[in-house]
């Protein structure tokens, strides 16, 4: 009896301290990532939840939210005019974003690429409007801009006229001067990501079409994009969802303004919680735009699976 | 017979090349004559600015620079930025570097899941969260302290930074560290005193990535910080330019001392920065 008891003892000490050391190993692994993920959930998964809590409250910001049910959705799609101009914007502002810094850094990546001697430091030097700050980049561009001291001011002195406007400060031009502005800093990072795509296209492709008589356009549009497909299809993707959080640019330069004109959804949320302390509105806002920025990402994600199948 | 093929035809690509420079010249250019017109205003006086808007400076002044050092508190905001970014980026190092630990090498359970949560916080627009967060912060008393802006830092960008560490520490050789266990160190000495100095590149880089984030931030120092001898410098400099909008010899000259440092760490570590940066490139 003391002999069997004995021996299953031992039979089943083994198992155990495996199994304990396993539990120990697995507890130190958690001990390892637990500071992050506390962090995480006070910072981001706390106050999110609590966004989608309060976007249906009439909540100031102090005190306590009075539940309110839609009445704050009702009124960002059907009376609030402002949301709508703002939402028209960000659209235009997408669409310039889609195309125009896309189509600089293609080319300029297209024309770097081939280059061997100082390619590497037009790169960097391509690359430096992007590690600037916001800030430094929105101040030197409001003087470049400017009708009275900036490029178009140069360009009257020597009588080439009509570029002196206050581009920024006209209702009818500052959503497009600011997107210049944003765009300057920008297309130079795509480039850079291209340049890197494009580098590792296999070379027997190029030498294949040469041999096939393909114009340089040919090789590019039927070797160079298809080879870098998926960098390109993934940073439209980004500029997609990011077109709708959207803030430093108009924030530093315009406000939104004049007259609203150049208002986004961001400039528009930091209004409603910062300014009136419309709280609870505010977080109706920012889920909002959460959910275009999710709609993108449902959108990429069902043509990556089409493109699988 | 190839060979002579080859080589006209090596030859003839070289001169096509030409128009490449001129391109490339024209959009380096494009880049960079603001930055240099920039600091060709910061050398003028302001008269001088009026009369030659976008030339070199005729005659040089230097006391443009201590004027803005001056008038823009320069010496109380570099020391706050500094603060933000030492904390920012040891929080980052530390925090993402030891969950980066263990999901490269402790076999972390529910570690994909955990991957998966990552990805998500990483999509997570900031506008969802900032208005409860601002409150919740006011709250705990952490609006206007450098340790509430580090915080929401450090969570902002510690994903990237354990994407990035955790597929340097795949790579690296696990002989070092069972070498280390063997010999009695346990896992929290092994990340210290072997993974750690075996990753430094991985650290150099996230750590030069979020140092340029957190000195250039300025979206959320605006609204988190509203207390001038708190305000790290892209706020202040903002505030510095409404008061001093007339003055662009010496927004400009304050606009060189910002970016000198980083134009400075830029051309000395210029791989390191862009290969960061471009991996980094999901934060948009």
């Amino acid at each position: 009896m003391a002999q069997t008891q004995e021996t299953r003892a031992v039979n089943t000490a083994q198992p155990i301290r495996a199994k304990r050391r396993i539990s120990r190993k697995a507890i130190t692994a958690w001990l390892f990532v637990l500071p992050i993920l506390l962090l995480f959930l006070v910072v981001v998964i706390g106050p999110s939840f609590a966004a989608v809590y309060y976007s249906f409250t009439d909540w100031s910001g102090i005190g306590p939210a009075e539940w309110v049910g839609t009445a704050n959705f009702r009124k960002l799609l059907f009376e609030d005019m402002s949301f709508r101009k703002a939402f028209g914007n960000n659209v235009i502002w997408m669409a310039i974003f889609l195309i125009v810094p896309v189509a600089l850094a293609l080319l300029a990546a297209g024309v770097l690429a081939p280059v061997k001697r100082g390619g590497m430091a037009f790169r960097a030097a391509i690359f430096i409007p992007y590690i600037l700050p916001t800030v430094i980049v929105a101040q030197v561009w409001r003087y470049l801009l400017s009708p009275t001291q900036g490029v178009g001011a140069a360009l009257a002195n020597v009588g080439i006229l009509g570029f002196d406007k206050a581009f920024l400060g006209q209702s009818s031009t500052a959503l497009y001067a600011i997107a210049f502005v944003n765009n300057w800093q920008w297309w130079g990072f795509l480039m850079v990501l291209f340049l890197a795509a494009m580098q590792n296209i296999p070379h027997d492709l190029y030498e294949a079409a040469r041999l096939d008589g393909a114009s340089a356009w040919q090789e590019f549009r039927f070797v160079t994009i298809p080879g870098i497909m998926p960098t390109l299809v993934f940073m439209l993707l980004m500029t997609a969802i990011w077109s709708f959080l959207i803030f430093d640019y108009v924030y530093i330069l315009t406000q939104g303004g004049p007259a609203g004109s150049s208002e986004v959804l961001g400039t528009l949320l930091y209004k409603n919680a910062f300014n009136r302390f419309e709280a609870g509105y505010a977080s109706a806002l920012g889920l909002t735009m959460s959910f275009f920025a999710g709609v993108i990402i449902c959108i990429y994600i069902a043509l990556r699976r089409r493109e699988a199948e | 017979m190839a060979v002579q093929i080859t080589t006209p035809r090596h030859r003839s690509l070289r001169s096509s090349l030409v128009p490449n420079y001129l391109v490339l010249i024209f959009l380096t250019f494009f880049a960079l004559a603001p930055i240099v017109i920039l600091c060709f205003n910061s050398l003028k006086s302001s008269s001088e600015v009026g009369r030659n808007p976008l030339g070199p400076p005729q005659a040089i002044q230097w006391q443009n620079y201590p004027r803005a050092w001056e008038q823009g508190g320069f010496a109380v905001t570099t020391r706050n930025s500094l603060v933000l970014v030492v904390g920012t980026v040891a929080g980052v190092l530390l925090l993402g570097g030891s969950a980066a630990y263990s999901l490269a090498r402790l076999r972390l359970p529910g570690g994909s899941a955990l991957m998966l949560l990552l990805l998500v916080i990483s999509t997570v627009p900031l506008q969802l969260f900032l208005v409860p967060l601002f409150f919740l912060w006011k709250n705990f008393g952490l609006l206007n302290t450098h340790l509430g802006l580090i915080l929401i830092y450090i969570a902002t960008n510690a994903p990237f930074a354990i994407f990035l560490l955790r597929s340097y520490m795949v790579q690296l050789p696990a002989d070092f560290e069972d070498a280390a266990r063997v010999d009695g160190a346990d896992e929290l000495q092994v990340f210290w005193k072997v993974v750690l100095p075996l990753s430094w590149p991985g650290f150099l880089t996230v750590g030069l990535v979020v140092a340029l984030g957190v000195w250039n931030e300025f979206f959320l120092a605006t609204i988190f910080i509203s207390k001038p001898d708190l305000f790290p410098v892209a706020t202040s400099y903002y505030k510095f330019t409404t008061r001093f909008s007339r003055d662009w010899a010496l927004t400009s000259a304050a606009a060189v001392m910002m970016i000198a440092p980083v134009l400075l760490m830029f051309l000395v570590l210029q791989r390191r920065f862009i290969d960061g940066l471009t991996q980094g490139g999901m934060k948009g």
